[in-house]
């Protein structure tokens, strides 16, 4: 995973609450094998016509936003099915950190493990952030990681809170699949207790 | 933790599979059981192949395809999608590779992977259980700790069998009293959707309690369950009781003879201590619950089937009237209409929401000796073999065909547009399955949810009705 320490680009407003992943990558893109790929079909169903033509109004289909690493949205971002293939399509299109009053758990924990930061701040500022993204290109936000603060471009500083140990892995770009194979000595330990009291729950067999 | 301290069903199985606490709070959280499909699981293995990992405990997981396939016949030749082929043949290979048990298409007890988990005894109480796939929660009906989890985590598990998890907080849904006729378990958590909104759960782990609650079986729990997610929450769960017990019983990987009575033993000291603390607690009359159908594209947005669509204009939340516009204009509605003169297209009875038998008994009941309205396409999607065969067994099947509906093979159908059966850009359905969004079943399509008897009588009449004025015809 590729680190994430700050970042300074376009944002792209959405002004919409309950952003769902069906609404961020369409069921019928579920079919591919791979991580990749997906930036195209990002949004498919508000972003193209049936033709496959661009619909204009659609932020995303915009100068500057065409180029967004951000995105300002309003509450429950994210809500709907556990496909992973959400952030994917957002990362693979560029954006690499979402703005919003809050997040949609599983969302919140898919962006983490592909180094997208879902930053959660209260609607009032997402409104103010809003507005700066409304401005284009000549009103970049940053986001600074490591100071976890979110800088506006009048240069404003916002504070925002997250979880220590997810920050660490991020700033590091660490997998925590390393990190938990390291507890392999409990996880044996916890087996072979859990065996003798449940054995039911090894061996299955269709 | 103080082991007097009153705790919770969800502390409980929490506490029971904490393999090593870490100091800022966060768990390496062991997981019991891990089910598997086509859609979420591909770059898990690939990402296992690429680390040189193999999978900790093959015997811990279970395979099976169910969202891509189609539902009729076809599925047994060569699957005509080559994206579809290609994630089924990829399952294949990878199960073959890794070791993993997997119930192939053939065999009559595929179905879909919420279906069959708790069918096959393969989901207990106590247990946690994860899946790629957010209404995992609906095995939490058994009394486990059921969520869904993304693909990341999905390689997680395959290579550790743990997840690192943070406790949820406790939440409980209480609800009262008794289900008036004509009401089932899918209107008891469509009305709890509506009230506490589709991110009233977020953060939390829902448990559902109450007589309402109760008195539900196995089925109509695991409804509840299922749609927990569209409340926003980590998972849902109902405590064990003899009616967990009782269904648990003789299933193929349940504990048999003495090892079933220790499990029981066990399975009795979960439920909720008296005095447990919850973080969050909502109470609903169930005397006062009328069907329900959504009529927006949140599962938020539902009313009784009694109701009118709303008027933007009436809302004087500047960004609510803007959304409930929004939703207006994509279900092609008016403001006022009565939900009951809304035509219907496509009947959808299906989707690990409402697939089970008593799902299908429900929809064949309204079914028998009536006629599906003509410019209908009725579906009824088992969601398992199984489940197809005990209700050919019973002639359902037969009903639902005289009546004009489709009987289907097993599968996810057209829960969500990635197979074969999806709505027409403009349709309308009444469907049993979980999400309203905009384009879920189809591009385009409107989806309103619905439960299966509600379904089968919009079947009939061709626009939505009350089916409390629509209940089964004696003596046909």
């Amino acid at each position: 995973m590729r680190a994430f320490t700050t970042l300074t680009g376009i944002a792209a407003p959405m002004p919409l609450a309950n952003v769902d992943t069906d609404k961020i990558i369409p069921g019928r893109f579920l079919k591919t094998i791979q991580r990749t790929g997906l930036g195209k079909h990002l949004f498919a169903n508000m972003r193209y016509e049936d033709d496959g033509s661009e619909k204009p109004d659609f932020v995303l289909n915009q100068e500057p936003y065409r180029q967004a690493e951000i995105l300002v949205a309003y509450e429950n971002f994210g809500c709907g099915s556990s496909r992973e293939h959400a952030p994917w399509a957002l990362l693979d299109f560029g954006i690499r950190c979402v703005i919003a009053p809050d997040f949609a758990d599983i969302f919140h924990n898919n962006s983490f493990k592909n180094g997208v930061l879902p930053v959660k701040l209260p609607r009032e500022i997402c409104e103010q952030l809003m507005e700066d993204a409304r401005l284009g290109a000549n009103s970049r936000i940053t986001i600074d990681l490591e100071r976890q603060v979110v800088v506006r471009p009048n240069g404003e500083e916002i504070p925002f809170t997250i979880d220590p140990f997810r920050r660490h892995l991020l700033l590091n770009g660490l997998d925590d699949i390393g990190q938990t194979m390291q507890h392999a000595p409990a996880i044996d330990g916890f087996e072979a207790k859990q065996r003798a009291a449940q054995p039911w729950l090894y061996d299955a067999k269709v | 933790m103080s082991a007097t301290k009153p705790r919770t069903l969800f502390d409980k199985i929490w506490d029971a599979h904490v393999v090593e606490a870490l100091p800022d709070g966060t768990a390496v959280l062991y997981i019991d059981k891990h089910l598997t499909h086509e859609v979420t699981s591909p770059q898990a293995f690939e990402g296992l192949r690429l680390a040189g990992r193999k999978v900790r405990r093959p015997d811990a997981t279970i395979a099976v395809v169910d969202h891509n396939i189609a539902t009729d016949a076809s599925r047994y030749g060569t699957i005509e999608d080559p994206e579809s082929r290609t994630q089924v043949e990829t399952l294949e290979a990878n199960v073959k590779a890794f070791g993993i048990p997997y119930i192939p298409l053939t065999d009559k007890r595929q179905g879909i992977v919420h279906v069959i988990g708790p069918e096959l005894g393969l989901s207990l109480p106590g247990m946690t259980i994860v899946c790629g796939d957010s209404h995992t929660s609906t095995h939490g009906a058994m009394g486990a700790l059921a969520f869904g989890i993304g693909t990341s985590e999905v390689e997680h598990v395959l290579a550790t069998q743990t997840l690192l998890q943070k406790p949820a907080k406790n939440m409980r849904v209480r609800v009262d009293g008794k289900l008036p006729a004509g009401c089932t378990a899918k209107d008891i958590v469509l009305a709890i959707i509506g009230k506490i909104g589709t991110a009233g759960g977020t953060g939390h782990v829902i448990e559902f309690a109450g007589e309402a609650i109760r008195a539900l079986d196995m089925a109509g729990r695991m409804t509840v369950c299922n749609m927990s997610i569209e409340a926003g929450a980590r998972a849902g769960m109902v405590a064990p009781d003899q009616t967990t017990f009782d269904y648990v019983k003789g299933r193929p990987f349940a504990p048999k003879g003495e090892a079933y009575d220790r499990a029981v033993a066990w399975w009795k000291t979960l439920p909720s201590d008296e005095g447990a603390v919850f973080d969050k607690e909502v109470t609903l009359d169930a005397a006062t619950i009328v069907p329900q159908m959504t009529w927006g594209t949140s599962p938020e947005d539902v009313l009784p089937v009694t109701g009118s669509v709303p008027n933007p204009a009436d809302i004087a939340d500047e960004a609510r009237r803007a959304q409930v516009q929004r939703m207006v204009d994509y279900m092609g509605l008016t403001p006022g209409q009565k939900l009951t003169d809304l035509k219907v297209d496509v009947v959808f009875v299906g989707s690990c929401t409402n697939s089970r038998i008593e799902d299908i008994r429900a929809a064949a009941a309204i079914a028998k000796g009536r006629k599906v309205a003509s410019h209908v396409r009725a579906l009824v999607v088992p969601g398992s073999g199984l489940v197809k065969e005990a209700a050919e067994a019973e002639g359902l099947d037969k009903i639902l065909l005289e009546a004009g509906f489709e009987w289907r093979e097993a599968g996810c159908s057209m829960c969500l547009g990635m197979n074969p059966d999806k709505l027409k850009p403009g349709q309308r359905s009444a469907s049993t399955s979980n999400r309203n969004f905009e384009g879920r079943q189809g591009m385009g399509g409107r989806t309103h949810l619905v439960s299966p008897a509600m379904a089968a009588a919009a079947a009939i009449a061709g626009h939505f009705v009350d089916v409390r004025d629509y209940q089964p015809k004696e003596g046909v």
